[in-house]
């Protein structure tokens, strides 16, 4: 089955001897002579205009660094998309953590005790703290109707197919943000001057940070520098909040005159002040015939995208193109708006908008299912998704895919059939405790969407080294997904060299070209096919050069580079042949390939105490190809547990736009005791664009749970719970409230 | 004003040391920043997610939570004890299960997880996950740590 040396098989994690026995350095564990830490004074009020500020008298001011957005040496601006959001609170604030100040001094302790000691005067302007307040415009806070995005996808005739609806259904869908709890806290060491600028630290896109460095300094590119260390846990959390924290920590230390400052958050600033996933509200109105055929959707998507719009319309495009799920739906409407409200900016986590709208259609199915008389197996047997039909930008499926039989594989793991019919039965009895068992089906797009990853323009090096070994250039983070290893045995392969001798440079904007941001599950997918391609154009050189023919590569690598004084080669993203994208009308190859997948889950719900509890949990998806079993299986195991996290436990409760339990004992992430062994299984069609036949997989786990776990507590109770998470007490409410 | 420091003594990783701390310092921070030993984490400094878990007299202990003169005369181990030449066999297991993804957890995983093995304190899975319930993880889902623990218990690959 596997032609491969190295792909497939399941190489062990590159760096991990050095995180196994504590080597490993993360940002907060270098020293560094002179080193000052750095601290934020943030706002507390939502909304307001700062009307002065305040230093404790007799506190020893002179000892610390101050920065005010006075001090910027070039634009007030943290880059990103568009560029709305001040580094630094200037006169005006939109949300309750947002930086005002930033203090500096050698010693911890008293650069914290320094925070508390300045007042910031704000005089308080009515604040938007829901998508509602948001659209009534009451008041505008953003831009002339705080609109950050609005998507339209239409396809076929909605309203015609509607009225001709056996079954017509109107149903609303909520989320709630959800905090990523890497278990790293952001964490970055800067040293800047006019001379250059250097920033390290834990961050997953080294050249997002190093273009909002450039921005805010407006200095040459190629005096800045980042570099990323090691990173502990990112899941979109790292991926805009770092341009944040690297300019404020820059900022000063150029105040300070170079010296290097360090600013590490301890766990309650990261999850008050950084990125969540977009809270959202999702209202289904559909149309089915009356053998449960799926006529139409009319979907109109609302995230809550704080107070900047950082990622927000990007993560709104996904949530659009996902909104229909995994189903043939002839007619088609979706209507998507990214709104601004006064809390800290929602960003980047796993999944990036496809949860939010799958979990509504998911859940929509289920419901329309048992409105319908039909098993919701039944339901999507008759309206899946089949190679060669057309999605809802009119890309033409081509994934060669059997989602039924995928489905089949999950309720067969199950024992789907068996648990639907004894499970009532048994709810029956007078035990408080029921049982329940569901599914949910669904896709997700590997790598950015539409024409971006073209406009991205990414390139992956490799570089032969005069001892024999070879070095893979990519900016490409690891952050414990596997980058490392899976670039280490692309490359081998490419090589066909054994993996010691590939060594996977940290990526550094001074030593790496830019092979893109490590998001949007395009890694392994799309980097890794880059990478692949330079280890083939690698061999190519050294054949050519008529070395290589005792299949000695590393004694070629290094006649080669005696004899020419290098070897490198390169490898720059092109599209697949077939993908035409519009980003005007929103119409075409959204992406050039879907991962997918079903979910299978059977639960507990105990009506005493209303807690759900997660009996087995069975994941089968087709990624392509697995190139690595155990990470990628990792990866789904992981991503499943924050899905279950969020779908039922994680909870952000917001005070006057703050998150208000923002501490690891008020906001509970799953231990090993509240989960199941979570049982995964791959498919495997290898995608002919990818290295290996690899497909993204890193968001795709994230997407499946919270409705498949709704779609069993509808079998459990008989009730249709339409928000995440389902709390104890959110259940509660809905079932005697019923 | 300043503070009169204390002189602590303790063991550390089988070796003597003294040092003067403050009354209030955390034997956290005395292990990161005074014997440099960073592989013990801070995740979030409130007894929650295990990150700084060391093994203070044969207790496993969040060093977050214990003043560092309550560790006065004691031996003290953390995650940088645990390999010699060779990695130790959880260590081991760890890697060959896929046990560490991003590294910031694992550190404490493998205190705990070294802690409920030598009190043999792990029969069987639920047992394992019972023992690694103070250590919490957001990259795997605790498959492959449960997976590794059981497999060293049990004296297999």
């Amino acid at each position: 089955m596997n032609d491969y040396a190295h792909i497939g098989r399941s190489v062990q994690r590159r760096e991990g001897r050095a995180k196994l026995t504590g080597a490993a350095l993360f940002t907060d564990d270098f020293k560094i002579e002179g080193l000052l830490h750095g601290a934020t004074v943030r706002s507390r009020v939502p909304r307001g205009r700062i009307t002065g500020i305040h230093f404790e008298e007799g506190f020893p001011w002179d000892e610390f660094v101050i920065v005010t957005a006075r001090d910027i040496p070039g634009k007030n601006v943290v880059a990103h998309l568009i560029q709305d959001q001040p580094c630094l609170a200037d006169g005006v604030i939109n949300h309750p953590e947002e930086a005002i100040m930033l203090l500096a001094h050698p010693d911890p302790q008293r650069v914290q005790d320094a925070r508390e000691r300045v007042r910031v005067d704000v005089e308080p302007l009515p604040p938007v703290l829901s998508i509602d307040e948001s659209l009534r415009c009451d008041p505008v806070i953003w831009g002339e109707d705080n609109i950050f995005k609005t998507i339209h996808i239409t396809k076929g005739d909605p309203d015609g197919a509607e009225a001709q609806g056996h079954l017509r259904m109107d149903a609303t869908y909520l989320t709630g943000a959800q905090e990523h709890v890497y278990i790293e806290p952001n964490a970055i060491i800067a040293e800047a001057t006019a001379e250059g600028v250097l920033v390290r630290g834990s961050m997953q896109c080294p050249y997002y940070v190093h273009h909002a460095l450039h921005e805010m300094f407006q200095l040459p590119l190629e005096k800045v520098r980042v570099a990323q260390v090691e990173t502990g846990g990112g899941f979109g959390g790292k991926e805009d909040f770092p341009s944040m924290l690297a300019c404020h920590a820059a900022l000063l230390s150029w105040k300070a005159g170079g010296r290097p400052v360090k600013i590490a958050y301890d766990r309650e600033e990261d999850m008050a002040c950084t990125t969540k996933r977009h809270p959202s509200r999702t209202r289904i109105r559909s149309a089915f015939a009356t053998d449960g055929t799926l006529l139409a959707l009319d979907v109109e998507l609302l995230l809550d995208g704080g107070a900047y719009t950082t990622l927000s319309p990007v993560v709104l495009s996904r949530a659009a193109i996902h909104a229909s799920g995994p189903y043939r739906c002839p007619n088609l409407r979706v209507q998507a708006r990214a709104l601004a409200t006064n809390t800290p900016p929602h960003g980047a986590f796993r999944g990036f908008g496809a949860p939010q709208s799958l979990f509504a259609i998911e859940r929509h199915m289920d419901e329309a299912a048992r409105r319908l008389g039909l098993d919701p197996a039944e339901l999507r047997r008759k309206n899946l998704l089949r190679t060669g039909d057309v999605m809802a930008t009119g890309q033409i499926m081509r994934d060669e895919v059997d989602l039924i039989a995928l489905m089949d594989r999950a309720l067969t793991e199950i024992r789907y059939a068996e648990k639907r019919d004894s499970y009532p039965t048994l709810n029956a009895s007078d035990d408080p405790v029921k049982r329940g068992v569901g599914f949910s089906v669904f896709m997700h797009g590997g790598g950015f969407t539409g024409s971006a990853e073209t406009m991205l323009n990414s390139v992956a090096a490799l570089e032969g080294t005069e001892d024999g070994r070879v070095r893979v250039l990519a900016a490409s983070t690891e952050m414990g997904q596997g980058a490392n290893t899976v670039f280490t045995q692309v490359a081998a392969e490419a090589l066909q060299a054994p993996v010691d001798l590939i060594m996977v440079v940290p990526p550094d904007t001074s030593l790496v070209p830019n092979s893109g941001p490590t998001v949007a599950s395009r890694t392994t997918q799309v980097v890794g096919k880059l990478v692949l391609d330079a280890g083939l154009a690698m061999r190519k050189t050294l054949l050519d050069a008529g070395l290589l023919l005792d299949g000695d590569v590393a004694g070629a690598i290094r006649t080669y580079v005696a004899r020419h004084g290098a070897l490198r080669t390169e490898s720059r993203y092109q599209k697949p042949d077939f993908m035409e994208w519009d980003d005007t009308t929103y119409r075409g190859d959204a992406y050039a390939t879907y991962s997918w997948a079903c979910y299978a889950v059977d639960l507990r719900v105990d009506l005493v105490t209303y807690e759900t509890q997660v009996a087995d949990f069975v994941a089968v998806q087709e990624v392509g190809r697995a190139l690595n079993p155990t990470l990628a299986a990792g990866q789904i195991e992981g991503g499943v547990a924050q899905g279950i996290g969020w779908g039922l436990n994680e909870e952000v409760i917001w005070r006057g736009g703050s998150m208000a339990n923002h501490q690891m004992s008020n906001y509970l992430i799953a231990t090993a005791v509240d989960l199941p062994r979570i049982r995964v299984f791959f498919e495997e069609r290898p995608f002919a664009y990818g290295p290996g036949g690899a497909k993204g997989l890193g968001e795709l786990p994230m997407d499946g749970p919270a409705p498949a776990i709704l779609n069993a507590v509808q079998h459990a109770l008989q009730i249709a719970p339409r928000q995440v998470p389902m709390t104890p007490e959110v259940l509660m409410d809905l079932v005697e409230g019923a | 004003m300043s503070i009169s420091k204390i002189l602590l003594k303790l063991t550390v990783n089988g070796i003597a040391r003294q040092i003067y701390v403050h009354p209030m310092a955390r034997l956290l921070d005395v292990i990161r920043e005074d014997f440099g030993l960073t592989g013990t984490k801070e995740g979030c400094g409130e007894g929650e997610c295990g990150a700084c878990s060391v093994i203070l007299d044969g207790m496993l202990v969040n060093a977050c939570l214990v003043p560092a003169v309550q560790a006065q005369g004691s031996t003290l181990r953390t995650v940088e004890s645990l390999a010699g030449v060779d990695l130790s066999p959880l260590q081991e297991a760890f890697l060959h299960h896929g046990g560490a993804q991003c590294g910031f957890c694992t550190p404490g995983m493998l205190v705990a997880g070294t802690h409920l093995l030598e009190t043999n304190a792990v029969q069987d899975e639920a047992g394992a996950r019972e023992g690694l319930a103070g250590n919490l993880c957001r990259c795997t889902g605790y498959v492959k740590i449960v997976d590794a623990l059981l497999a060293t218990r049990e004296g297999r690959p």
